[in-house]
């Protein structure tokens, strides 16, 4: 009896000791993602593999920023805004630290990719950011029932009155801008210039208000609009328009004839951040192509993991592909990073839009 | 003797003190200097009325707030209006069992988020929703109505979200009008009217005030019920805030609006209270 | 005779399978003080509330000055309530509450202003028109909320036990003003009471109720000495109880023998009890005389001796509590306070006895 609880005791302790160096190296990563980028399934295989925990929370790019802003970097180990909306917060609020490049395997991206993103993200010398997930904005169409909708500016037509909807945020002002054929991006250093594209853009918004049936704020309330057909045609997200193509064939995403707007959300890591291992543990784990492609196939949207593609459905290729002929990728306008000052200008702009009867 | 009694008070008024200080006093403190400097540069602040310059020089924030403030008013009127009858039937009428009933039924709302109960609203009223069908098969109407993103919509919202707080209230004042003085007005020759003005209304007086105080507060501050059940047009002052805070990454501006909604929606009550002539501490005695 | 200022005939009134009052009629003469004594649950609100209107009969009429008012709804009715907790508005001064039954009947201000100003003269409170509710004292409250039923001249005025609030002292001095102010005012008053000595001490004529129906309706000297049934007996006043059989019966004079053997002579005066039934002899603590010598009481009907057994001490109202020699009956016997007691202590012996007038004998059981 002696010897058989003896045994006992001693493999308790056992047990209890290994367990105890494993919590010493493993840490809790908390990130602050959006929806669709860290889906349970990579989760586990990440927390198995490494020992590091993952809390997840899902928000936007002015939350996250806001958040960060709210306690001065901290709360969070790893964060996923925009790559344009990251030199002007760090610059105005410090929110970010460097990324130690070192410890990024940068074999893992595509290279054209990472050294945009890189480019973009450089405050003082130092780079804030590397690339994960890339898409575009554009149309989710009713094809038939919005056939005449070809570019932004073609929602204020009269044959999908009432029938429209788009988000009151800075991607639409940009997007009617090019529609306009005028030049948001090349007048980003230039206040005077922006502001004179931006009153354009707001006369013409404010005279395409009747045209709307509501401004969509969430993901989840578009889908609802345009499933119960209430609208026909919205500016939205690729990947939205690739979802609702599965259940309904006569919707998909267009790219408008000015041309997409493309997007790159990032890794940065917050000022405060405790958990820099688990960060980067992260960053290479998601960035290699078999995970990578798992998070395609949920979030919709294509990584800068370079081969990621390849494990991707071929549903979701296809679709690609029909949204995306060639002249179209090339046509892509990519956010550079935004001067501090212009979210002024366009606050004003989208305030009075929203009072305009 | 009096040390211990002195002691107890202490206590007990310790956890008031540090809600008041922890919870009110210093987020508010430090809201009042965020509001108080403008961006002079990246990352620089300086002293400055600016923000509140701006609130009182745009017009479209001045005609937000008064819309925003209208629109509360007319809210709690309406809530007022619909909510006395329940609460009278509830506190006099009610008998036995189907007192905490109604009771609980006035409660039901609030058992789902806010967010779940103004998206229910959203399924009624909108286009293809349940009420634009019913009416379509009744053959009312010809097509969808539309009932979704008016200000009617965001009127039935805040006074849905808002019933509660003016029922509790109304049934607890009125639970105590003694049964008697409402008889002894009928016995001495009173009308129902006469009765209701010269009796119950000034009864419930404490009670329509605080039950008025908060709906007017709570639609003032409201913001998801507006933004969702409004639409292109819902214009309310906290989205303005929201989007200064949130959106604009503009804290400054953001303070400022918050502290002119609560100088403004303070100046109302007050105005309110003293036309109704009716004091703060009375309705909360 | 003139027409009643009130008569109810035949009323009853239900709640369910309950019958709270079962088939009551009587009639009051106009200027008159009518009280309703009962036990509380007896049924007496419940015609009170009738009778103003707030309640309707399940059948019965009820007539104001000869004319039904059944289907008059109570604000139009010629009576008004002066009620339990009296229901003055607290959200009204003085001269408010009592102009509100004036203003609604639509008069001028300034003829309100000298009705309410006459009125509160009349109660002997002038001035105190600007004051609240809460201001006033127990007393001026009364008298305010009967002032606030007057000024509109109703044909009855109802009271529903308004003195039931005050303490004692205040209860005793407003029973004498009630009376008083009553005849000031000349106007019916009908008044609910549970308390034998308010009934007593104001009214003209007083029904005593119990379980929906009226016992006895008599003025209160009747009611005192010549109670009808066992209840009236035992509920107006004290009495010492006797239970046992009758012995001796012929015409009204009965005579018992209680449980405990002894006899006692008394009266009968509404029915007949045959010899042999079982019955009641009520007989009042204050008509029993008492003496320390057995002469003194020798030639009353019951003549009794005992042992002073315990003192009660109640001012006017004391009482000794005596073992009677033959048997061990405990009997109550009024001490006078005029002296000539003075020295009884527990133990002493002690003579009493009453005349057969005084024991009111009632049959148990069986009779109605």
């Amino acid at each position: 009896m002696i010897s058989l609880s003896m045994l006992k005791t001693t493999t308790a302790a056992a047990v209890l000791s290994l367990a105890a160096t494993q919590i010493a190296s493993a840490e809790t990563l908390r990130l602050l993602t959006w929806g669709g980028y860290a889906p349970e399934e990579v989760i586990e295989l990440f927390e198995k593999e490494t020992g590091h925990t993952v809390e997840v929370t899902k928000s936007n790019n002015e939350e996250m920023i806001a958040k960060l802003r709210a306690t001065g970097g901290g709360g969070f180990d790893l964060a996923q805004p925009s790559q344009d909306r990251i030199s002007g917060p760090q610059a105005e609020f410090g929110i970010y630290k460097p990324i130690d490049l070192s410890k990024i395997d940068d074999s893992l991206f595509i290279a054209s990719m990472l050294e945009a993103t890189k480019g973009n993200t450089t405050v003082d010398g130092e780079v804030y950011g590397v690339p994960h997930v890339w898409g575009t904005s554009g149309l989710v169409l009713d094809t038939e029932a919005a056939a005449s909708v070809k570019d932004y500016t073609d929602l204020c037509n009269d044959d999908v009155k009432g029938k429209v909807s788009y988000r009151l945020k800075r991607p639409t002002l940009i997007g009617f801008a090019y529609s306009m054929g005028l030049d948001p991006f090349a007048a980003y250093g230039d206040e005077a210039a922006y502001k004179e594209i931006m009153d354009k853009v707001e006369a013409k918004l404010v005279e395409c208000k009747g045209n709307v049936k509501a401004y969509w704020g969430g993901g989840d309330e578009l889908m609802n609009l345009i499933r119960s057909g209430e609208v026909v045609a919205s500016m939205a997200w690729d990947t939205g328009g690739w979802k609702l193509n599965g259940e309904m064939p006569n919707v998909t995403f267009v790219a408008p004839s000015s041309g997409s707007l493309g997007w790159i959300d990032t890794f940065v890591l917050p000022a405060k951040g405790k958990a820099d291992d688990a960060a980067y543990a992260w960053i290479n784990f998601v960035m290699r192509p078999d995970i990578a492609a798992k998070i395609t196939n949920v979030a919709g949207n294509f990584t800068a993991s370079k081969g990621g593609d390849a494990g991707v459905s071929e549903e979701l290729k296809a679709k690609y592909q029909k949204s995306y002929p060639a002249a179209d990728v090339d046509n892509i306008k990519w956010y550079p990073p935004v001067p501090a000052g212009l979210e002024v200008i366009e606050g004003g702009v989208l305030d009075r839009v929203k009072a305009a009867n | 003797m009096t040390s211990g009694r002195s002691l107890g008070f202490y206590l007990l008024l310790a956890p008031v003190l540090l809600w008041l200080l922890l919870l009110v006093i210093i987020p508010h403190i430090d809201l009042a200097l965020v509001s108080l400097r403008e961006r002079v540069g990246v990352g620089q602040y300086a002293f400055s009325f600016a923000n509140f310059l701006t609130f009182l020089n745009e017009p479209l924030y001045l005609v937000t707030f008064a819309r925003t403030a209208v629109m509360s008013i007319l809210a709690t009127f309406i809530t007022l209006i619909v909510g006395f009858p329940v609460a009278y039937f509830i506190a006099k009428m009610a008998r036995g069992k189907l007192q905490p009933i109604l009771f609980v039924l006035c409660l039901v709302p609030f058992w789902v988020s806010e967010l779940v109960r103004t998206f229910g609203w959203m399924i009624l009223l909108r286009e293809t929703g349940i009420i634009s069908s019913l009416l379509q098969w009744l053959g009312l109407v010809n097509g969808p109505v539309e009932l979704l993103y008016n200000d009617a919509a965001i009127m039935i919202g805040l006074v849905y979200t808002s019933m509660l707080f003016m029922v509790v209230p109304l049934v607890t004042t009125l639970s105590t009008l003694d049964d008697s003085l409402i008889e002894a007005g009928y016995d001495l020759g009173g009308s129902s009217a006469s009765v209701f003005r010269e009796i119950i209304v000034p009864h419930a007086m404490p009670g329509i005030v605080s039950g008025c105080i908060v709906v007017f507060m709570l639609s003032l501050g409201n913001y998801l019920t507006p933004i969702m059940l409004g639409g292109k047009d819902s214009l309310w002052f906290t989205e303005l805030i929201y989007s200064q805070f949130i959106v604009r990454f503009n804290w400054e501006l953001g303070a400022a609006f918050g502290f002119m909604l609560l100088f403004l929606s303070t100046a109302i009550v007050w105005v309110a209270l003293k036309l109704t002539g009716q004091s703060l501490e009375k309705t909360m005695g | 005779m003139a027409t009643p200022d009130l008569s109810c005939i035949d009323l009853t009134r239900r709640f369910g399978d309950a019958l709270a009052v079962d088939n009551v009629s009587f009639e009051v003469p106009a200027g008159s003080f009518f009280s309703i004594l009962g036990p509380s649950g007896c049924g007496k609100t419940t015609i009170m509330r009738m009778i103003a209107g707030f309640l309707e009969p399940t059948s019965g009429d009820i007539l104001i000055k000869g004319r039904s008012v059944l289907d008059v709804p109570p604000n139009k009715r010629p009576v008004n309530m002066v009620f339990q907790h009296l229901a003055l508005f607290p959200m009204m001064n003085i001269a408010d509450n009592i102009g509100y039954g004036l203003r609604r009947k639509g008069l001028g201000k300034a003829e309100i202003e000298k009705k309410v100003e006459e009125a509160l003269e009349r109660i002997g409170l002038p001035g105190i028109g600007k004051r609240q509710v809460n201001e006033l004292s127990g007393g001026q409250k009364q008298r305010v909320a009967i002032a606030r039923c007057m000024v509109l001249e109703p044909d009855v005025l109802l009271l529903d036990e308004p003195l039931g609030a005050l303490d004692l002292k205040l209860r005793e001095q407003m029973k004498i003003e009630l009376k008083s102010l009553q005849h000031a005012f000349d106007t019916t008053f009908v008044y609910i009471t549970h308390d034998q000595s308010e009934a007593l001490v104001m009214s003209d004529t007083i029904a005593v109720m119990n379980a929906g129906r009226f016992e006895q309706m008599a003025g209160p000297e009747e009611l005192y000495h010549r109670p009808e049934t066992a209840f009236v007996a035992g509920f107006v006043g004290d009495a010492n109880i006797f239970k046992g059989e009758v012995v001796r019966s012929s015409g009204h004079d009965v005579e018992l023998r209680t449980e405990h053997g002894t006899h006692i002579k008394g009266v009968s005066l509404l029915r007949d009890i045959p010899e042999g039934r079982s019955a009641e002899a009520y007989v009042r603590p204050e008509a029993i005389h008492l003496s320390r010598t057995a002469d003194d009481v020798a030639e009353l009907d019951n003549a009794l001796s005992g042992k002073v057994e315990q003192m009660l001490f109640n001012g006017a109202a004391s009482r000794i509590r005596i073992k009677a020699e033959e048997s061990s009956e405990t009997i109550e016997v009024g001490l006078p306070q005029s002296g000539r007691f003075d020295g009884i202590r527990p133990g002493q012996t002690v003579n009493f006895g009453w005349s057969d007038k005084q024991g009111n004998i009632f049959e148990t059981g069986g009779k109605e």
